[in-house]
Order: structure tokens, then sequence, then C-alpha cells
């Protein structure tokens, strides 16, 4: 029976001599497969989650529909990747059921206009944040909880596309919404974390 | 005949098509007559591209926030899940 498909040129001859034994059902393949990505999967669903028990629930039900997946995995893609992209959607799934708090507004991070197009408070450049390892840390943090602040539907564009590097369609489908409608909220998402960046890096401004 | 050059309005609307390289030639190049006579959308256009940067640094995998190693009880929870 030749039920297994070539291996696809991406498909490194490890992954795909491994992808054989989770296919042939091998108890110690699933074992290695889930110590090697495991760690990864773990950090991903943790900062989509920020909650330790659903993110090891997510990654649960991840693993459980990649195994169950697994004859639809083509090797087009990396499994590293495939696997990603799977705990990516079961974090979501779980942000879903979370009692949906009422989401505060976005519009007062958004830039603002006078009448005649100009921004009605003109930018100024920003420091580099990015001397001393000391700064670079401070920075990391403010921006993790810059990040927190957002509301949680921009927080999670914000991470599908700039965290997680998805693309546009991709978090679109994810999210239920067109790709229109992912950029849109991907722009406002970036002004808004830019806004509360922005007293800290700012020329001259705080720390 | 160039056409009026956009406003910062347009400029701020328009800021994610620039970055992604999605403007067609015509509006590439009066976005960028824009910023050449524009300073603040300039810093605008910077502090956006930066707050990308660091929105990956601060998360992404690599930021001191990746586990090593996934916990031996979550390792055996899956694969009893597998089995059951």
């Amino acid at each position: 029976m030749s039920s297994l498909p070539a291996p696809a040129s991406d498909e490194s001859p490890a992954e795909a001599a491994l992808v054989a034994r989770l296919r042939a059902g091998e108890e110690a393949a699933f074992a290695e497969l889930v110590k090697a990505q495991g760690g990864r999967l773990l950090a991903v669903a943790q900062r989509m989650l920020r909650n330790e028990e659903d993110a090891r629930d997510a990654v649960q039900d991840a693993f459980l529909s990649a195994f169950r997946a697994l004859d639809r995995f083509d090797g087009a893609a990396r499994l590293s990747t495939w696997l990603h992209r799977i705990v990516v959607n079961a974090a979501l799934m779980k942000l879903r059921t979370r009692r949906r708090k009422p989401e505060s507004s976005i519009e007062e991070l958004l830039p603002t206009f006078l009448e005649d197009g100009h921004a009605a408070q003109p930018s100024v450049p920003w420091r580099d944040a990015s001397e001393g390892e000391l700064d670079r840390r401070e920075t990391r943090e403010l921006v993790r909880r810059s990040i927190d602040a957002l509301p949680e539907t921009y927080r999670t564009i914000l991470l599908l596309r700039d965290v997680e590097e998805l693309d546009t369609g991709e978090a679109a489908r994810l999210l239920g919404v067109t790709t229109n409608a992912a950029k849109t909220r991907l722009h406002r998402a970036r002004q808004a974390l830019r806004a509360l960046l922005d007293p800290h890096l700012r020329e001259g401004g705080a720390p | 005949m160039s056409r009026p050059l956009p406003t910062c309005r347009e400029i701020f609307a328009f800021l994610a098509d620039y970055l992604d390289d999605a403007l067609g030639a015509e509006e590439r190049v009066a976005f960028e007559r824009h910023l050449s006579v524009c300073p603040a959308c300039v810093a605008y256009l910077d502090g956006y591209r930066e707050t990308i940067r660091l929105a990956r640094e601060a998360l992404a995998d690599g930021a001191e926030v990746t586990p090593p190693e996934v916990p031996d009880e979550l390792v055996s929870a899956i694969l009893r899940s597998r089995n059951s």
C-alpha cells in the first residue's frame, strides 16, 4: 500500500522520517515530536493567552488536532510551521471561549487631524531605544506592558501579524474577518501601540 | 501635470501599504513627495516602523520568553490523551 506521499522538497529527510514514524503510530515518535516542539508552541500560546493553564490546554488541543490531521500534512510547509499555525488557531479558539469583557475604545489612541488634513499634533522623532542592555530590557518591558494594554481584538491581530508573522490573509481567515477588515484593524493596533510608546520614546520624553 | 500633494491624513492612512510596498507607482511618488517636505510625517512613519520592530523584539521567540523545554507533565498529558 502506498498511502504515504513523497516528501516535498521543503521537507528535510529527518522530518520526512519522523512524519512516517508518526503516521505508523510509533509511540516514541509522538513523544519526540512533543518534546522537540512543545516548548516553542507553549511560548506561542502563553503570549497569546497570558495564562499558563489556558496555554497548556491550547498546546494539548493543538497536538491532538495535529495527530488527527497527520494524514493531511503534505510536507509543503515545515512540520514546525504547520504546528505553529495549529497552536495559533487553538489559542484563538480558547480566546473566543473566554468570557468576553466589554472592550475599551481604541479611538483616543488614534491620531487626529485638523480640517485641512494636517496632523493635530505633529510627531517628533524617537530616540534610539536599542542603546545599552539596560535600556533594551526596559524598552522590552515597556513594549510588553503597552501591548497588554491594547483592547483584546487589537492585541490579537498585532500578535498574529507582527509577532507570529502570519500574513494578513491567513490572520483574517483565522479570525473570520475579511482581509480588508484585518488590515484596518492591524493598522489601528499599530497606531495605538505607537501612541502608547510615544511619550516614553520621543526625544526628550520620559525615560 | 502632477497631482496635488496628499495630506498628512492621507499619509497616515496609507502607511501600512507604503511599508508593504503595496502602493501604485504614482501613489508612491506622491507619498514620498509629501515626506520630503513634512518632517512630522517622517517622524510618525519612523515611529510606526519602530513600533512593529519593537513588538516583534519584545515578544517573539528569542526574546528570553521561550521556556527551554515543555514540562514533563504536559508531555505525559498529551501522550495520554492521544491514547484515550
